[in-house]
């Protein structure tokens, strides 16, 4: 109990000295740029406080939950030995986390408008969400396409450069063919998969996967399953945005 | 505000819940072994879930209002004519100066406040035994981060097509890779995305829109995305470049080692 308070303050510090360059950046341009007073100082600092606290809490409940489940599960799938569930697990974890993600809802809605604009799909009510939950689901399919992949990779024990490097060469010359206003939206949609809880998880499905299994280097293999999360939505959006221009 | 804390708790505990279930599931029904610790990792979820919806909630209330609000005041034409004495189609990309500023500074600052990228540090401090510093590796990212924002705005003014760039720095990241230290790959490449989660994505888009409505010619919807792409992309080269630079200060250390070594050597022979 003393020992968790001890860890839990020290969070708490260094939550303060992560937090400090924003406080910084916004004063700064707030008084030399902006010259306006602003409002309710006082529920700012309250607000910030609670960033803080929230913060202290994340990594500390990162530490002794998130962080030890992930590697758990990942030495228990290596013990078992099957192929199957360790894929099943890869790609349920990608799809499960992405499709439920509010990042990514946000971005659909958008992505509907500007397919409207465009004049990619019809402007009904209908339409417009049949487009949303297809990217949505496209987007999910990507991400656990994307684990399973970078699973496989680790073992196989596959080179991670050229695989990424390849998907980025591919994402370069699909987008020479893809209508023009999906891909800002493709692009982007690569950052918004990966949220806060997924990323350690991942993290650590990776890093227990490699330390588990026989010859790899949990450095050098563990790592690089964001990677994969972060090129297949791009690669899936505009390849999206070309069928759908079609139908 | 309280209240509003309540709704965000029980909002991350919405998001939370069901991958928490999956993992439990999967470990007691397929793989059919026991959760060690049972008490200790129910606890820390309920921390996780605490912190995140208190998180979100300060954000809310205080920094992301206050950054929409900044944002648009910056890219505002009144602002504009302000410092530049012009607006509207006379304005050059140059003149957007404080808007480049503070895109770097906000992308900087953001990254450094990422639950999701201190995550990932810590594991990589870790598992790389010390060689990686918690810290270093952050500011790397965030480097990047900062420098992404910025060209991706500066992208929106000029209105030069999103792929040149994106594949001008991938082309970097190939030339890096060749030659950057192995185990710092696979890590600078997930970086990237580790860098866009909650608290950058929201500040990012919300300049790259008033950005993109404030320009002549410009729409936000066409050309508000894409910022986020810069600010995964750019953290590679950074990270990259950190790994390199720590090569090369191991090899520095140990030219001037050696050398003392040598003099030492020297001396003993006369």
């Amino acid at each position: 109990m003393k020992d968790s308070l001890i860890a839990l303050s020290k969070d708490a510090l260094s939550s303060l000295r992560d937090l400090a360059p924003i406080v910084i950046v916004i004063a700064i341009f707030q008084i030399f740029v902006i010259q306006e007073p602003v409002h309710g100082f006082l529920s700012l600092i309250f607000g910030a406080l609670l960033v803080v606290a929230g913060l202290a809490f994340f990594i500390f409940g990162l530490r002794i939950a998130l962080f030890p489940i992930g590697e758990e599960i990942a030495h228990s799938l290596a013990r078992k030995g099957s192929a199957f569930w360790l894929f099943t697990f890869a790609f349920v974890l990608g799809f499960g986390t992405t499709i439920a993600e509010p990042a990514l809802l946000a971005v659909a809605e958008e992505a509907a408008k500007v397919a409207v604009g465009a004049g990619s799909i019809e402007n009904t009510e209908s339409a417009i969400a049949n487009y949303a939950l297809g990217l949505r689901l496209v987007v999910a399919l990507s991400v656990g396409a994307a684990l399973l992949l970078g699973v496989l990779r680790i073992l196989k024990n596959w080179p991670l450069p050229l695989m990424i490097i390849g998907g980025y060469i591919l994402v370069v010359v699909i987008t020479t063919i893809a209508p023009q206003e999906i891909v800002g939206i493709a692009y982007d949609s690569g950052g918004v998969t990966t949220s806060t809880v997924t990323v350690p998880l991942v993290t650590a499905l990776g890093v227990g996967l490699a330390s588990s299994l026989k010859g790899r280097n949990p450095m050098t293999d563990g790592f690089g399953l964001i990677a994969f999360a972060s090129l297949t939505p791009i690669l899936f959006v505009l390849v999206y945005g070309i069928i759908t221009q079609w139908i | 505000m309280i209240l509003e804390a309540f709704s965000f708790i029980f909002d991350s505990a919405k998001d939370v819940a069901p991958i928490v279930f999956f993992l439990f599931l999967f470990q007691l029904f397929v793989l059919r072994e026991r959760i060690p610790n049972f008490n200790q990792i129910l606890v820390g979820f309920v921390f996780v879930v605490v912190g995140l919806g208190l998180f979100l909630v300060g954000l809310e209330q205080t920094l992301f209002p206050l950054g929409r609000l900044m944002a648009q005041q910056l890219t505002d034409p009144a602002f504009l004519e302000d410092v530049n004495g012009h607006v509207g189609a006379a304005l050059v990309w140059q003149d957007f100066y404080w808007v480049y500023l503070f895109a770097a500074a906000t992308g900087f600052a953001t990254t450094l406040a990422e639950p999701a990228l201190k995550a990932v540090s810590l594991k990589a401090n870790v598992v790389s035994g010390g060689a990686i510093d918690v810290w270093g590796l952050r500011v790397a990212v965030a480097i990047g981060a900062g420098f992404g924002v910025a060209l991706g705005c500066f992208r929106i003014v000029t209105g030069l097509p999103l792929h040149y760039f994106i594949a001008a720095g991938y082309f970097v990241v190939i030339v890096q890779t060749t030659m950057a230290p192995k185990m710092i790959i696979p890590l600078a490449y997930d970086s990237g995305g580790v860098t866009t989660s909650t608290v950058t994505v929201p500040l990012v888009a919300a300049l790259g829109l008033g950005l993109a409505e404030a320009i002549p010619g410009r729409s936000p919807l066409l050309d508000g995305f894409g910022l986020v792409a810069f600010t995964c992309l750019f953290p590679i080269i950074s990270v990259l470049a950190y790994g390199q630079l720590a090569v090369l200060r191991v090899k520095a250390s140990k030219a001037a080692q050696e050398k003392t070594e040598l003099r030492e050597e020297q001396d003993h022979a006369f």
